[in-house]
């Protein structure tokens, strides 16, 4: 004799339990979303800052430009975005926006540096990095790597990475001035196109502006150890 | 690709908790009834039936002789119970073990060539002629009040076989241990398919069935070297009621080693998958209740299932360590502690479903173990069950799924 109601009684809980994990995964997904859109807003107001105290440098001097004077946390959307992809459970209308959003900002950095560099006379250090998520790319995913290690490793160090097939007009633009190849992974480094994969120590003796960084590093290191001699 | 796998997870998982939350149920539903047997059966019995004991013996020169004692140690009238020993052609000292009961009076001595464990059992079955009969394979030792606890299941006449809750053996080995919470989740398990008339193993340490099921149903057969399943099934075909006596204890000696281990467990599935083949038309026929619209479906597919969880979390972590070892191989090693912050905690569903699943698993763990031992208490073997358990698994489901779709034959030892 089948009792049919335990079955029913089952097959409820049973939903209960997946509707809840369905729901509360929908508002974590959500609170991700809305965590870096946070961060997107905070980042455009830091631009919006750093262009605002830009434009009164004109009438300034390069020595008012202070610590804090470019956005920390364009990384950090990054690497938020790059985690958020793989989770099969967030909107992708949703992050599609937010990627959208983080390339123009990354852009709107770019150039803000850019004119920093050019006011300031600074040795510029950033680096435009094309990838690709459309076709497989593995040469990408080792290049990532290599970034992310400069980037711990010089904090000076600016990366702006682009999905070279990414619908964003401005992409377009920034490949059609630098000429970019889709023979991905693509490096721009002042002017300077690199393709191929690049390991850290061929990109430290073969890029001037990585040199002139290693240079900075090793004297600073070298300063930090005379200190703690004479201490 | 990817939305069919999620997909197929999805209905893995639904699956998974669908049947932990039906146990769960069923335990509530049967708490009381499993008080009531812990505390009174056995203890007031009117009537004792004539019992026989089977035990089987090929090369069991180690432990048969315990066996045996503990059979003439069971609390139970010594004119109501016999022992019937059957050496199947040992090629080691088993027969010498027997010449101390040559004599005694409770106890027949029979030889034959050996031809496997349901030939020795016919050979004795043929000679029988108590109410009740059952077997103990010769590697397993029964508590003295084992008897008296199942005795009292056969006054329901509907009741045609009664299984024991079957222990581990002094467990010494990480093995062991693993396999002591193993089979204490067995015994939760097995009770609560006795309240749903849907148990599919009459086990071979010290099963007792009415003398007249074999009389009316035939002897044992060699059903893929898992003779114990196939009579449960046949009986199960024949809707003769099996019950399980939680409180009789039977304790058998386990595998220490890996090897013997993953032969007898490819031996229990491989014998498994193929008598259900063979029982087929119990699948989905609601003529046969919990056992064929629910149970035996859901234990076939909960090894394709665990077969599917396995590989999809071994391609995963291939491509993790593959990435790892890329990562490695470019920057070196660059040991970065693992990120506090909450953004980076998988949320996904199938994350969730997954915790709900290992809560739910944990919960009926604490029962089992409480059933068995009488309460719960955190043991290593809980820790190397949780920690080993799911990685040996798969490896003798897929030999045995890999035997029967290729027709292989697997060995008894």
């Amino acid at each position: 004799m089948i009792n049919l109601k335990k079955y029913i009684a089952a097959l409820s809980i049973t939903a209960v339990i997946f509707g809840t994990a369905i729901y509360v995964s929908n508002l974590f997904g959500q609170k991700k979303l809305e965590d870096v859109h946070a961060i997107e807003n905070r980042v455009a107001l830091d631009i919006l800052s750093s262009e605002t105290q830009f434009m009164l440098l004109e009438e300034t001097s390069c020595k008012d430009i202070g610590p804090g004077f470019l956005s920390k946390e364009l990384g950090s959307i990054g690497e938020r975005l790059t985690y958020a992809e793989n989770q099969t459970e967030l909107n992708t209308n949703d992050l599609e926006y937010l990627k959208r959003s983080y390339f123009l900002l990354e852009i709107k950095d770019y150039l803000l540096m850019k004119r920093l560099t050019e006011k300031c006379g600074i040795k510029p250090t950033f680096i435009l990095y094309f990838y690709s998520t459309k076709d497989v790319c593995e040469d990408c995913e080792r290049m990532g790597y290599v970034l992310t290690a400069l980037r711990n490793k010089y904090p000076d160090l600016r990366v702006y990475s682009f999905d070279y097939n990414f619908d964003v007009g401005a992409i377009d633009t920034l490949v059609s001035i630098y000429k970019v190849r889709p023979e991905l992974p693509a490096l721009i480094i002042n002017g300077l196109s690199y393709y191929g994969f690049h390991s850290v120590e061929e990109l430290e003796s073969t890029v001037p502006a990585l040199k002139e960084l290693a240079r900075r590093a090793r004297v600073a290191e070298r300063a930090t150890t005379s200190v703690k001699t004479l201490d | 690709m990817a939305e069919i796998q999620t997909l197929i997870l999805y209905c893995l998982l639904f699956i998974t908790l669908f049947f932990e939350v039906f146990l769960l149920i069923t335990y509530f539903e049967v708490r009381e009834e499993l008080d009531f047997e812990s505390k009174h059966v056995g203890k007031h019995i009117k009537w004792f039936p004539t019992v026989t004991i089977i035990v089987p013996c090929f090369n069991e020169e180690r432990t048969v002789e315990k066996t045996i004692r503990s059979l003439l140690d069971l609390d139970y009238p010594k004119e109501k119970l016999s022992i019937i020993i059957v050496d199947d052609g040992s090629t080691d000292e088993t027969l010498s073990r027997f010449v101390q009961f040559a004599k005694h009076p409770q106890i027949a001595v029979l030889s034959k060539e050996n031809g496997g464990k349901h030939t020795a059992l016919n050979f004795a079955l043929e000679r029988i002629e108590s109410d009740l009969v059952g077997c103990l394979d010769a590697d397993s030792f029964v508590n003295a009040d084992a008897l008296r606890k199942m005795v009292p299941f056969f006054d329901d006449i509907g009741t045609m076989a009664v299984t024991p809750s079957i222990k581990v053996y002094s467990p010494r080995s990480i093995l062991q241990h693993i396999q002591k919470i193993e089979y204490s989740w067995g015994i939760f398990l097995r009770r609560m398919l006795s309240s749903l008339g849907a148990l599919y193993v009459t086990p071979g340490p010290f099963s007792i069935f009415r003398t007249r099921v074999f009389r009316e149903l035939g002897g044992y057969r060699h059903a893929h070297h898992t003779e114990d399943l196939e009579m449960a099934l046949r009986l199960q075909k024949h809707h003769y009621k099996i019950v399980n006596s939680h409180g009789a204890h039977v304790y058998t000696v386990t595998p220490l080693r890996f090897s013997a281990l993953f032969k007898q467990r490819v031996r229990w599935t491989y014998g498994f998958l193929n008598n259900v083949i063979d029982y087929r038309e119990l699948f989905f026929n609601r003529k046969y209740g919990h056992i064929g619209l629910f149970i035996l479906p859901i234990a076939t597919s909960s090894i394709f299932s665990t077969l599917y969880i396995a590989g999809r979390t071994v391609w995963n972590n291939f491509f993790s360590i593959s990435s790892m070892l890329t990562k490695l191989q470019i920057v070196g090693w660059n040991w970065n502690p693992p990120s506090l912050d909450w953004f980076f905690i998988n949320t996904s569903v199938v994350s969730f479903l997954a915790l709900s699943a290992i809560i739910l698993t944990l919960v009926i763990l604490s029962l089992a173990i409480r059933l068995t031992e009488g309460k719960f208490t955190i043991t290593r073997g809980i820790f190397y069950y949780l920690a080993i358990y799911i990685f040996i698994v798969p490896l003798w489901l897929i030999r045995a799924v890999f035997s029967t779709v290729f027709r292989r034959q697997i060995s008894w030892k």
